[in-house]
């Protein structure tokens, strides 16, 4: 999340002459400490206050005040001639593990399954194998098989799955294109299958997403207020799709607010 | 007059020679360089992480598995397929363009295969991504079209130019007066080309060979895009349908994100180490060749 909050600081300061934003990464944890020591006027994580940092701030005599500033969604996606539709996340995690390794054993047709992955470098890597592959599980090891595909862009990926009718991969939600077929995924087996659209990502029933968050205490300044504002204008949410990422509606900003 | 102009010589040619000393001290300077950094940065590696660890068949850097031996693998499986390509096609177009063609062809030809050269590396990936990749998973029923054959395929195509002009020009300095003869004795224009021509041109063609085969080691771009960068090991002759991972991919794609001074980091360089003496082998072996042919020729002609 460190990139958006980069980007837009950037642009805020090219567009306000005498307005200076730093941005510092670190992870979440450590903005939301930041914010509880006094130290910075905004946090950004990329998930949501647990219960010990909200303690600890009212400790210091300050509400935590939570904006969703915009979601970050993977869409697994194959081929259009798969008909592959439904998956659920323990079958893409077996997948990527190299577990299962032929479409037959999903429902489909008697193919190879090519798994397609970005690099080792891309955050969406990291985080698909916390969420997906290890299940959200800290003591799960495991990782990609050996086999997997690391191709260098979200394009690569992308004219693979298009070309290939075995291939699987994943993708954030603003680089996919009309020409593959998305997969609507469950959590498990007892809930239904939901396809990543801008939709389901607010209203949080597809699985792989999550929501990326600033956080002010109760009375921020005028300065960081614009700025709230101008984050939820059309312009930066521009920026959040350019990223990748899954910009919040207006209806959604007026809640946050 | 005429000794102030004298003068004014002396000192032109002496600044010229300093300058063309200095250009050449300095190249040497900078590969020292370049060589000190590239150690410095490498050496760390052997000691912080275990040579069995090093060694090992699993490259995941992110969860601090450095096994660098599926992308030596790799890297040396795409030369191979490369070499095999590009070797025989060079070779008989360089013949083709000096011996056998006629002017008007030899005029179209050679400016095309310098236009070839001319391709960004880029380019060739998106064609193997778009084409070939394609092209090859259907023709060979593969899962993947992104494999070791794809990107061997294609870096046979970039090397292929270098070879055919530098070997055309070795086939070209061979003297009129050797083919003549040869024809003079009554052999056919092939028994000239196979026994005479292309025998007195063998050290230009091992250079021009070495000289492919080095592109084809440390070209990245189009191997990042085409092979798939699986870092898998190699089973047998099926290898070159699988996808492989190479070693400059490896440094290409992961290069920018490693904090400065981390195993990661060194290993990578380690790796950069690795194929530094690949192509310093390579080119020293081609030396070695071409000069002692050299002598051997001057031993007959004196």
């Amino acid at each position: 999340m460190v990139n958006l909050a980069l980007v837009w600081a950037e642009k805020y300061q090219e567009e306000n002459a005498g307005v200076r934003i730093s941005v510092t990464g670190g992870g979440s944890g450590t903005g939301l400490a930041s914010l509880v020591n006094g130290t910075v006027d905004i946090a950004n994580a990329s998930r949501s206050i647990k219960t010990e940092e909200k303690e600890q701030l009212e400790q210091a005599g300050h509400q935590a005040v939570e904006y969703v500033v915009a979601s970050d969604a993977i869409a697994v996606i194959v081929n259009p001639e798969n008909p592959v539709q439904n998956l659920t996340l323990e079958e893409i995690s077996r997948i990527y593990k190299g577990e299962i390794n032929n479409w037959a054993e999903l429902g489909g047709e008697n193919r190879p399954i090519v798994r397609l992955s970005r690099e080792t470098n891309s955050g969406t890597h990291v985080y698909f194998l916390e969420e997906v592959i290890r299940l959200g599980s800290k003591e799960d090891k495991n990782i990609f098989a050996p086999d997997t595909l690391l191709l260098p862009s979200s394009e690569g990926i992308i004219t693979e799955v298009r070309d290939n009718p075995n291939a699987i991969g994943y993708d954030g939600l603003g680089y996919v294109t009309p020409d593959v077929k998305v997969i609507a995924v469950a959590k498990d087996r007892s809930l239904p299958y939901v396809k990543p659209t801008i939709q389901t990502v607010i209203n949080g029933t597809y699985p792989i997403s999550r929501d990326l968050y600033m956080y002010t205490n109760e009375s921020p300044s005028q300065a960081v207020q614009d700025y709230l504002a101008w984050i939820y204008g059309p312009e930066a949410q521009e920026i959040v799709s350019d990223l990748g990422f899954v910009p919040v509606s207006t209806k959604q900003s007026a809640n946050g607010e | 007059m005429a000794s102030k102009a004298r003068t004014s010589i002396h000192y032109g040619e002496f600044i010229i020679t300093l300058l063309i000393r200095t250009a050449g001290y300095l190249s040497v300077l900078f590969v020292l360089l370049i060589s000190l950094f590239l150690i410095r940065e490498a050496v760390p590696a052997m000691f912080k992480v275990p040579a069995d660890a090093l060694f090992n068949t699993r490259w995941y850097p992110i969860e601090g598995l450095y096994g660098i031996f599926p992308l030596l693998t790799g890297s040396l499986t795409i030369t191979i397929g490369a070499s095999l390509i590009a070797i025989p096609l060079g070779l008989l177009t360089a013949v083709y363009i000096s011996e056998i063609a006629p002017p008007w062809t030899k005029e179209i030809l050679k400016p095309l295969v310098e236009i070839l050269a001319g391709i960004p590396s880029v380019v060739l990936g998106f064609l193997g991504i778009l084409v070939l990749s394609p092209f090859l998973r259907e023709t060979f029923n593969l899962p993947t079209g992104l494999t070791a054959l794809t990107g061997s395929i294609l870096l046979g195509w970039a090397a292929i130019p270098t070879i055919v002009s530098v070997s055309e020009d070795a086939l070209n300095t061979v003297p009129s007066s050797y083919r003549e003869a040869s024809l003079a004795l009554g052999t056919t224009r092939w028994q000239t080309i196979w026994g005479v021509t292309v025998p007195s041109a063998r050290s230009g063609i091992i250079t021009a060979i070495m000289l492919g085969v080095g592109r084809v080691i440390g070209e990245t771009m189009t191997v990042m895009m085409v092979t798939g960068n699986a870092p898998t090991m190699p089973s047998g002759i099926n290898t070159i349908l699988m996808p492989i991972r190479t070693m400059t991919a490896t440094i290409a794609s992961e290069m920018g994100e490693v904090a400065k001074g981390s195993d990661h980091y060194q290993v990578l360089f380690f790796i950069g180490l690795i194929l530094f003496v690949f192509s310093l082998a390579i080119n020293i072996i081609a030396f070695q060749i071409s000069s002692r042919r050299i002598k051997r020729s001057e031993r007959l002609l004196s």
